[in-house]
């Protein structure tokens, strides 16, 4: 039943909540309680002076009564059903439920959007506690300690005498455990603070340049005008790995830049739209470049955002810039189903594909994604390849017109029961 | 009879309050805190059972385990692997490579103890 033949159904759902009798309704809005009846149960269509009437009667807008439920409500209730394991709901009622019993309807559709939440939380943590060398060191130095000051407290606390010379050594055991106990457990909430506070936590050369790209909006105005990287750009991000890092990442953007300066990015996405073949084969670039520097646009030039994937031919994640709803796992192997890791098996192959992420949400994405060869071709020497991938979201009105490659973010928080790439279980099956 | 153990942990507290608690209970014990040559000590000191730490410096106690039990005469010794990493992952890895007990820290002295006498009556009776 579509949504705008249950304004009967709503109007009952109204009424019953204003606590108003069916007979007291028909006769303020000058109608029989039999007609009201009919019109309750979806029997009869409703619109015009009469719908006007019957929702000032009951206090609400109109609307109320002709579209019932928000969207939002629906998406969300649908969102619910397609995550249920081995349970089919009757979507094909789902406006009906919402319209009749639209309490329970947004207490599910709450309950939904807290476990996309919590599953959220989990993929975090458990990223961190798998991946994060710091914290898996901070947590194994408090455990380790507090092993030691557990089993020598046991024995000072057990009854009769000990020698002397072993009671002197557990006290003074005790004493240097409780206190280096002290230190390392500050040194771990010093951590978890400093990366809860923090979107993105340091440690890790490529965390630390994807933030500071991340932190200029993934565009550097002072390159595009000079078409070089300034000396002191790089300054924020020390002097190790994490420049080197960084300068690499930074020289690619002003190559990007001056094979591709912003106005005629701009006149080719007016006349093409965003169109990556096209604007290829205009401004005269490879599509990998392409794909660089549409992500590294102002976000004003593009209709939305766009994500980036870069990967080497071991499937390492080289570069990554997220985009909403699509899950990138911080640390460790990603989905092998992802598109840039196709292209690798179809070098210099354009590969595009629709892909929705399991139980996440029904947003889509189109996934552009080429290996390319990083040196020339030479006579007995393998081309080494690197893998690029756009990501664009398909707009909400156009979801669900294409069928979606589905994906995870990774092996150990996809809900996939079968998949012929799955490398490890999974942490959100049943027994998590 | 003299019955040996060899300790493989390299936090010094920890293999003390141990090595209290076995020598009490007539254990031989002997201690080695380095994963590097692991190996090596446990060939030479022959033990009847080894405490084996997980994050153990130059190497890891489950990479000694894999190659202990890849040793014709070492498959059956009984090891009892000590970690603060108690995650499920963690604990099938160990079986996978044939560990004969696994314990989380922080332990109770009596689980230590309970184990260790356990692995050596199991062993004695195969």
């Amino acid at each position: 039943m579509s949504r705008d033949t249950l304004t009967g159904s709503r109007i009952r759902e109204r009424r019953l909540i204003a606590g108003i009798r069916q007979a007291d309704l028909a006769r303020n809005v000058g109608i029989s309680a039999s007609y009201l009846n009919l019109i309750e149960h979806n029997r009869r269509r409703i619109g015009g002076k009469l719908l006007n009437a019957i929702a000032e009667a009951l206090g609400v807008e109109p609307s109320m009564l002709s579209e019932g439920a928000e969207a939002a409500l629906i998406a969300a209730l649908r969102e619910a059903a397609a995550d249920a394991v081995s349970v089919s709901a009757e979507t094909d009622r789902v406006d009906e439920f919402a319209g009749r019993f639209p309490g329970w309807a947004e207490v599910l559709a709450q309950a939904q959007r807290r476990i996309a939440s919590l599953e959220r939380t989990v993929v975090t943590l458990s990223d961190r506690l798998t991946h994060d060398p710091h914290l898996a060191a901070s947590l194994h130095e408090v455990l380790s300690t507090a092993a030691a000051i557990r089993s020598t407290a046991a024995i000072l606390a057990e009854p009769g005498e000990l020698e002397a010379q072993w009671r002197d050594r557990f006290h003074r055991n005790l004493n240097q455990d409780a206190e280096r106990l002290a230190e390392s457990s500050k040194a771990l909430v010093g951590y978890l603070d400093q990366t809860e506070q923090s979107e993105d936590p340091r440690g890790v050369p490529q965390e630390e340049v994807e933030a500071f790209v991340a932190a200029h909006g993934h565009h550097f105005p002072a390159i595009e005008a000079g078409g070089e990287v300034p000396g002191d750009l790089l300054d924020d991000l020390g002097r190790g790995a994490s420049r080197e890092i960084g300068r690499m990442v930074l020289e690619t953007y002003a190559a990007d830049a001056q094979a591709m300066p912003i106005e005629a990015v701009a006149a080719a996405l007016d006349h093409h739209g965003l169109e990556p073949v096209a604007l290829s084969r205009d401004l005269g670039v490879e599509l990998p470049a392409v794909f660089r520097r549409l992500a590294g646009l102002p976000e004003d030039l593009l209709p939305g955002e766009a994500g980036l994937v870069i990967c080497d031919a071991s499937g390492s994640i080289l570069f990554r810039k997220p985009v909403t709803g699509f899950a990138m796992p911080r640390h460790g192997e990603s989905c092998p189903l992802w598109p840039v890791f196709t292209a690798l098996t179809r070098p210099m192959t354009p590969i595009r594909r629709r892909v929705a992420q399991l139980g996440r949400s029904r947003a889509e994405f189109d996934c552009l994604a080429i290996a390319w060869p990083r040196s020339l071709p030479d006579f007995d020497c393998d081309p080494v390849y690197r893998s690029t991938m756009l990501i664009l979201p398909v707009p909400s009105d156009r979801v669900g017109q294409e069928d979606a490659l589905q994906v995870g973010s990774s092996c150990r928080v996809c809900p996939s029961p079968s998949c012929a790439a799955r490398r490890e279980p999974s942490i959100l099956s049943e027994g998590f | 009879m003299n019955r040996r153990v060899l300790l493989i942990e390299d936090e010094p507290n920890i293999a003390e309050a141990i090595r209290f608690l076995l020598s009490r209970d007539g254990w031989q014990v002997g201690l080695h805190a380095d994963g590097t040559d692991a190996i090596d000590q446990i060939r030479a000191e022959r033990p009847d059972l080894v405490i084996l730490d997980v994050m153990l410096p130059g190497r890891s106690g489950m990479d000694i385990l894999r190659d202990l039990r890849a040793m014709e005469d070492m498959q059956d010794l009984p090891v009892l692997m000590l970690t603060a990493r108690g995650q499920l992952r963690d604990r099938d890895m160990a079986e996978r490579a044939g560990v004969s007990r696994f314990m989380t820290k922080p332990f109770s002295n009596a689980e230590v103890l309970t184990a260790v006498r356990d692995l050596h009556a199991q062993a004695g009776r195969a």
